[in-house]
C-alpha cells in the first residue's frame, strides 16, 4: 500500500511518452499521467483508495527495462522514461480485457450499467472488439436479498474496490473475498446473504465505486445505473486529516 | 415407394425452417410437416436473473419485433410491482406498439410477400424479391420502404433506438415525451396514411386474380383468438381474450388475460422445437386456432377508426361465410391494420394526456407472479413470469404469436401441397406456393424457437408400411 505523502520529499524529473515532467518522488506514474491528461487505462485503481495492482491494465514500459510495470504501484524516479502506449501494451491490455470478458457473463446489452460501465468503456478505448478465448459460461447466483442493493457476481471483475472502500472509508469491512484464482468471489460478512449482513450500514459506497454492473441499486432497469464517486476524494481527505 | 420432399430453407421468412412432405404410394401428399430446428433456450437462461432485466433481455428474442417483447415483458413486470402505470405511459406504450405494427406489417407485405403477389408464384426466383418489385412497380417498392421507415422512425423517436429500445420499464416508461418529438411523429402520419390507403386500393383491385390461392392457401375452418377491448373492438395493447369458432360464434369472451392458462394448452411434438398451443377445452389437436391480423379482424366488432372501419367492412365481403377462413387473407388484414394503426396513433398523439411528466410508477416487487399479454404484429404474445422474494426469476413461459399459428401452418402446408404437388414432377411454382402459404402467417421463427430442453435433430423417412428407409441425424 502506498503511504500518504510524507513531508520533505524530493522532486524528480522524468519523461512520459517523450514529454518532460517533474513530480514529487512519492507520486505514482498513474497519478502523474492522469493529472496531465494521459489516460492510462485501469480498472482496480481508484483515487482515494489504497493501491491494489491487480488488474494489470495500467502496465507501462520503462525504457531500458524488459519488464512491464503497473503504473498504479510504481513511483516515478529521476530520469525515468515511461511509455504508456505501444503495440505491445495495447496487445496486452486487449488480452487482459478479453480474459475478463470470457471469465464471467458480461452481457452489456441487458445490463443496468450499460453505457456507464468502466469495463465497457475500456473495451472501447482499447479497441477490443471480439474475444479470442472461449467463454467460461459459468453461471453465478445473483444476491438480491438486500433492500437497497444487489450483487450480480456474473458481472464482477474482482477489482476489490468494494472491499477497500468498505474497509478504508466506511470502516465497516462488510465486503471481503472467498476462494482462489478464477473462483474468487466477493462476499458479505462471512459469506452470508447481503440482506442478512449485520455489519453493512447500507451506505452504498461499494455500489458507487464498483466499475461494472456487479453492484447496483435495486429498482434500476437496463442502462439506468449511473454511479457517482464525487464523495470519494473528499471523504478520503477527511480520513487522512484525522 | 413413398418419397419425402424436403424444402430447405424457406426463403423470405424470419429465421430458419424446414418442411418435409410425405408422399403415399400413389405419389400424393399424405402429410406435411413444418419443422423448426433452431434452438435458443431463452426461458432457461432468464432463470435467476433480476426481473427488471426481462424487458431488455426478452426483446433480444427477436430482431423483428423487439418492441412487442419489450412491451409485453414490461406489462408482466407491472404486474409484479402490482401497479397501475400512469396514463401517459400507457398511451405512449400504445403508440410504440402501433408503430411496430406498421413497420412489421409493411415489411411482411411489401418486402416479403409483394414479390409473389406482383410477379407471380411461377416467375423466375432470381427476380422474385423486393428488387424485382422495384423494376416491375417502383412506386410500390418505394411506398413499402417509406411506410416501414415511418413506423421505425416513430419507434426511434420514442425509444431512442430503432431496434431493442430500453424505453419501456417496469412501472411505465423511461422518458416523458417532448413537444418536438410529438410534433415530429404527428407530421409523419398523414403521409403514412396516404401510402396505406393507396396500397390498400391497389391490392383490393388485385384480389380477384388470387381466387385460386385464396381457395387453397390455408383455407380451412379453425377458431380465431385475439384480444378485444371493452367494446369488443380491435385492440393491440390490453383488453380481454375473445375466441370465435369457425362459424363465427363466440366461444370465449372477455377472458381476463390472467386466465389464459385455463383456455390455452401447449402440446409438444418431437419434430419441432416450436410448441403447439391449442384451445384447452377442445383438446389437442382439435383445439386448433389462428391468431394475428386475420384473427383480430375476424374477432372484433369494429376497428373504431373511420377508414379502417370501411376497409373492415370490405374485408368481410371477401368470403361469403364469416369469419374469413383463408389464410391468404392475412395479407389483406395486414393492410387494414396498417390503416388502423396510423389512424389510432394520430388520435393518441392528439391527446393532451400524453405530455404528462408522470410516466413511471415506482415500486418494488409486490407479487410473485406476473402475466403480460399484448398483440404483437403476428398475434397474441404472452409473457408469464414467477419470481422469488428477492425479485429473481424462478420460472418463465413465453407463448409467441408464431407458436399459436403452428398447428394452422402445418395444416396450411399440407393443404397447399395436396393441391399443387403431383408426385411425378416438382415444379418451382409448387415449391414457391408451399413457401408462400407459410409467409401468409408471416412466421417469425427466431422468436418461436425459444423453448428449452435439448433435442437432437433427427429426420426420419418412412415408407407407406412404416419402415425406416432413410434417416438423418444432426447435433
Ligand atoms: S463487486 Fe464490483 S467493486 Fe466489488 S470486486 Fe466486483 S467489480 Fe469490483
Amino acid at each position: 500500500m502506498i503511504q500518504t505523502p510524507t513531508p520533505n520529499v524530493r522532486v524528480v524529473t522524468f519523461k512520459i511518452d517523450d514529454r518532460d515532467f517533474s513530480a514529487r518522488e512519492d507520486e505514482t506514474i498513474i497519478q502523474v499521467a492522469w493529472e496531465n491528461g494521459i489516460r492510462v487505462p485501469s480498472l482496480c485503481y481508484l483515487e482515494g483508495l489504497s493501491v491494489w495492482g491487480a488488474c494489470r491494465l495500467c502496465v507501462v514500459e520503462i525504457v531500458g527495462s524488459p519488464r512491464l510495470v503497473s503504473s498504479c504501484s510504481t513511483r516515478v524516479a529521476e530520469g525515468m522514461e515511461i511509455r504508456t502506449d505501444s503495440e505491445r501494451l495495447q496487445a496486452y491490455r486487449r488480452m487482459i480485457l478479453e480474459l475478463l470478458f470470457s471469465e464471467r457473463n458480461h452481457v452489456c446489452s441487458v445490463c443496468v450499467s450499460n453505457g456507464h460501465c468502466e469495463l465497457q468503456n475500456l473495451a472501447q478505448q482499447c479497441g477490443m472488439d471480439h474475444v479470442r478465448v472461449p467463454y467460461r459460461n459459468k453461471v453465478y447466483q445473483v444476491d438480491s436479498s438486500h433492500d437497497l442493493f444487489r450483487v450480480d457476481h456474473n458481472r464482477c471483475v474482482l477489482c476489490s474496490r468494494c472491499i477497500r472502500v468498505c474497509d478504508e472509508i466506511e470502516g465497516a469491512h462488510t465486503w471481503d473475498s472467498k476462494g482462489r484464482g478464477i473462483d474468487t468471489q466477493v462476499i458479505t460478512d462471512l459469506n452470508r446473504p447481503w440482506g442478512e449482513s449485520d455489519s453493512c450500514t447500507g451506505c452504498g459506497k461499494c455500489v458507487q465505486v464498483c466499475p461494472t454492473g456487479a453492484l447496483v441499486q435495486q429498482g434500476t432497469s437496463v442502462g439506468e445505473m449511473h454511479k457517482d464517486r464525487k464523495f470519494l476524494p473528499y471523504l478520503s481527505r477527511m480520513r487522512d486529516a484525522q | 415407394m413413398s418419397r419425402t420432399i424436403a424444402i430447405e430453407p424457406v426463403t423470405r421468412i424470419e429465421g430458419h425452417a424446414r418442411i418435409t412432405l410425405q408422399l403415399n404410394d400413389e405419389g400424393r401428399v399424405d402429410d406435411a410437416r413444418f419443422h423448426l430446428t433452431q434452438f435458443r433456450g431463452f426461458e432457461k437462461f432468464c432463470e435467476g436473473r433480476p426481473y427488471r432485466e426481462m424487458p431488455a433481455l426478452t426483446a433480444r428474442t427477436c430482431g423483428i419485433c423487439p418492441v412487442s417483447h419489450l412491451l409485453t415483458s414490461a406489462k408482466a413486470c407491472d404486474e409484479l410491482l402490482s401497479v397501475k402505470i400512469p396514463p401517459a405511459a400507457e398511451k405512449l406504450r400504445r403508440v410504440m406498439n402501433l408503430a411496430q405494427l406498421v413497420q412489421s406489417h409493411a415489411l411482411s407485405f411489401f418486402h416479403l410477400s409483394s414479390p409473389d403477389l406482383l410477379l407471380g408464384w411461377d416467375s423466375d426466383p432470381a427476380r422474385r424479391n423486393i428488387f424485382g418489385v422495384m423494376t416491375e412497380n417502383p412506386a410500390m417498392a418505394k411506398d413499402g420502404i417509406r411506410l416501414r421507415q415511418i413506423g421505425q422512425s416513430i419507434i426511434e423517436m420514442l425509444g431512442g433506438k430503432k431496434v431493442h429500445p430500453n424505453w419501456a420499464v417496469p412501472g411505465g416508461i423511461a422518458q416523458p415525451l417532448s413537444e418536438e418529438t410529438r410534433d415530429a411523429m404527428r407530421k409523419l402520419l398523414p403521409e403514412g396514411l396516404v401510402i396505406a390507403k393507396r396500397t390498400y386500393a391497389f391490392y383490393k383491385k388485385l384480389i380477384p386474380q388470387f381466387a385460386k390461392e385464396a381457395e387453397t392457401f390455408g383455407n380451412f375452418p379453425t377458431m380465431f383468438l385475439s384480444l378485444v377491448n371493452a367494446k369488443g373492438n380491435l385492440e393491440h395493447y390490453d383488453g380481454w381474450i375473445r375466441i370465435k369458432d369457425a362459424k363465427g360464434d363466440i366461444v370465449e369472451d372477455m377472458v381476463p388475460t390472467d386466465e389464459y392458462p385455463r383456455i390455452i394448452g401447449e402440446a409438444v411434438e418431437p419434430f419441432s422445437y416450436m410448441k403447439f398451443p391449442y384451445y384447452k377445452p377442445h383438446g389437442y389437436p382439435r383445439g386448433i386456432y389462428r391468431v394475428g391480423p386475420l384473427a383480430r379482424l375476424n374477432n372484433c366488432n369494429s376497428c373504431g377508426t373511420p377508414f379502417a372501419d370501411v376497409a373492415l367492412a370490405e374485408f368481410r365481403t371477401l368470403q361469403e361465410s364469416q369469419p374469413v377462413a383463408s389464410s391468404f387473407h392475412y395479407h389483406y388484414a395486414r393492410l387494414v391494420e396498417i390503416i388502423y394503426a396510423l389512424e389510432s396513433m394520430d388520435r393518441l398523439l392528439r391527446d393532451p394526456d400524453i405530455m404528462a411528466t408522470r410516466i413511471r410508477a415506482r415500486a418494488r416487487s409486490n407479487r410473485d407472479e406476473g402475466i403480460g399479454i399484448a398483440e404483437a404484429p403476428r398475434g397474441l404474445l404472452i409473457h408469464h413470469y414467477r419470481i422469488d422474494d428477492d425479485g429473481l426469476m424462478t420460472w418463465m413461459n413465453l407463448i409467441i404469436a408464431t407458436g399459436h399459428n403452428n398447428l394452422a401452418m402445418n395444416q396450411g402446408v399440407k393443404q397447399v401441397a395436396q393441391e399443387y404437388v403431383d408426385g411425378s414432377k416438382l415444379q418451382e411454382g409448387m415449391l414457391n406456393r408451399v413457401e408462400a402459404v407459410i409467409r401468409c402467417f408471416d412466421p417469425c421463427l427466431s422468436c418461436a424457437s425459444h423453448a428449452f430442453g435439448q433435442m437432437p435433430i433427427h429426420v426420419e423417412l418412412r415408407n407407406a408400411e412404416g419402415h425406416l428407409v432413410d434417416q438423418l441425424k444432426r447435433g
